[in-house]
């Protein structure tokens, strides 16, 4: 019996756990990351103050109608964001999947096109997201004014990159066999997308746009500030004036559209199994 | 038609030199078979065949026309009317028979229809007919994730067979499948070609199979064709030299007994072939 070799990766792998913690440990200072003063006599007081504040929760009768027609206010923003990021997320996404390359097999005499097309598609996407959605919302204020018009094109536009690079991705990820072999049988894209691709990558997909849905739901915190309604509005206003009682309130709002959004994601990707 | 393909080198990016200076002739209409070791460069000619590689030396004409100096949609149009068995079922697990056997078509059909039959199947009896011939006919409205290798290599081969293609080509379509079933269904391609009057290619693990069933036999050795015969002339010399590398010359046999891997298969009823 011959001794077993040492695993080959084994150094690599202490090595590169090494550096990252080199490198974590700098970054912790710069980011004054002291987790010892959230225990200080002082701070202790503070936060419990704070928390305190937020109770008892306020469940007053014209409290509730408000937070209600917040409530809808911020779904029909949030939805409208994500079904207009979609339209950009979904042409942009397929556009930026190499497995959906026809020019690519072979590789054909013109895929230098294809391949700098999804460089730039990249690129775009990068843009889209690579601005905060409150950016976008300040300059779509100047344009429509305070109201919800502005946050949901400040939603769509982000997320429509965000969702977009991510679509992409998933997309890519998946077994691209499937795909590829009904492209070489010269079956066009969108037809390959549908009988290969989404068949394989559709769970993944749709819980990816719910969650993103769910974050939408708390960026309009965000587009509060911008005067766009709903849910943001009502906690800018509450934390305004120190009601901890109705921003106790909103958070729980906040907190059962989370776990709708998780039951309805789950409940999809169950379907979709 | 047919095919010719004159001087073709290939050498793949990871700089594996699969295919060097290849010249092959064949006519409309011919079944030939493909033999040679793993690692030979069989399926590499199959995939330039099937207009999925592109060479890096010499001149490939399938069907006619010459399929990287035309335009885009030419090149689709080609690759519709070839029709190509991989080796590992390319089908999504999730997706059911009766899509997989349908998406045979999305190279003919507008993209109407092929959205059309996501929502109701176009054309089910067409795509029962193909399985049935492969035994699988039951299995019309099932997962692909629910059948046995064998099954899913019958239901690919299903998928082609649908497809119609002027020039059929199946890379080890029976690796799957025990000897006897492999026999009916390397049969039930040879009689499919021969009835539409197409051109058929295969490659194939078990030499005894390709000599039994194909008029026409090439031996592919180092990504060059060893010899080039009618299967009836085919010597064991020839075939031992072909597969000095691995030691022995590979076969099928006769034999009943079945490959353990394939319960499934063993179990089902005898095959029908036409």
């Amino acid at each position: 019996m011959s001794a077993v070799r040492r695993d080959p990766a084994a150094l690599p792998r202490l090595g590169w756990t090494l550096a990252a913690l080199v490198l974590l440990w700098p970054l912790l200072r710069l980011a004054d990351f002291e987790p010892a003063r959230l225990l200080e006599e002082g701070n202790l007081r503070a936060m419990g103050h704070f928390i305190g504040g937020f109770l008892p929760m306020e469940t007053s009768h014209d409290f509730l109608a408000l937070l209600g027609k917040a409530t809808v206010e911020t779904l029909a923003m949030a939805t409208a964001g994500i079904a207009l990021s979609s339209l950009l997320a979904v042409p942009l996404g397929l556009a930026m999947t190499r497995a959906l390359s026809i020019s690519r097999i072979g590789p054909g005499r013109r895929a230098w096109i294809g391949v700098s097309l999804r460089a730039l598609v990249r690129a775009l996407l990068a843009v889209l997201r690579g601005i905060p959605e409150l950016v976008w919302a300040l300059l779509f204020v100047r344009i429509f004014g305070l109201g919800a018009s502005a946050g949901v094109l400040a939603l769509g536009i982000t997320y429509g990159g965000m969702l977009g690079k991510v679509y992409g991705e998933i997309l890519e990820s998946a077994d691209s066999r499937a795909t590829r072999g009904l492209l070489e049988a010269g079956s066009g894209r969108i037809a390959a997308l549908l009988y290969g691709l989404l068949p394989q990558a559709a769970g993944e997909l749709v819980s990816y746009t719910v969650y993103r849905w769910e974050c939408a739901v708390r960026a309009s915190v965000v587009m509060g500030f911008v005067g766009a309604g709903g849910l943001g509005q009502l906690m800018d206003q509450s934390m305004k004036m120190l009601n901890g009682g109705e921003a106790a309130s909103i958070l729980v709002t906040f907190l059962v559209l989370v776990l709708a959004a998780d039951g309805v994601s789950e409940f999809l990707r169950r379907r979709l199994a | 038609m047919g095919f010719s393909l004159k001087g073709v080198g290939l050498t793949h990016a990871n700089g594996f030199r699969a295919l060097r200076d290849v010249d092959l002739r064949v006519a409309s209409g011919e079944r030939v078979a493909l033999v040679g070791a793993s690692g030979a460069g069989k399926t590499t000619l199959l995939r330039v065949l099937a207009a999925a590689l592109r060479p890096d030396a010499g001149q490939v004409s399938l069907l006619g026309t010459d399929p990287w100096t035309g335009s885009p949609a030419a090149l689709r149009r080609l690759r519709a009317r070839i029709g190509l068995v991989h080796q590992a079922p390319p089908i999504p697990p999730r997706q059911r028979v009766v899509t997989a056997v349908l998406a045979g078509r999305l190279g003919q059909w507008p993209l109407w229809k092929a959205l059309a039959s996501l929502l109701y199947p176009v054309d089910p009896e067409g795509a029962r007919q193909q399985l049935a011939r492969l035994d699988l006919g039951e299995r019309l409205y099932e997962r692909c994730d629910r059948l046995s290798g064998g099954q899913l290599q019958r239901v690919a081969l299903a998928r082609v067979l649908y497809q119609q293609p002027d020039l059929f080509l199946a890379d080890e379509p029976v690796s799957a499948m025990d000897p006897a079933l492999s026999e009916l269904t390397v049969a039930l391609l040879n009689e499919e070609a021969a009835r539409r009057g197409v051109t058929l290619v295969a490659s194939l693990h078990a030499v005894d199979l390709a000599l039994r069933h194909f008029p026409r036999v090439i031996g592919v050795k180092d990504g060059q064709i060893l010899f080039d015969l009618p299967a009836g002339q085919v010597r064991e010399a020839q075939l031992r030299e072909l597969y000095a590398a691995e030691g022995s010359v590979p076969l099928a046999g006769m034999a009943v007994p079945m490959d353990a891997g394939q319960p499934a298969v063993a179990g089902s009823p005898p095959f029908r072939c036409a």
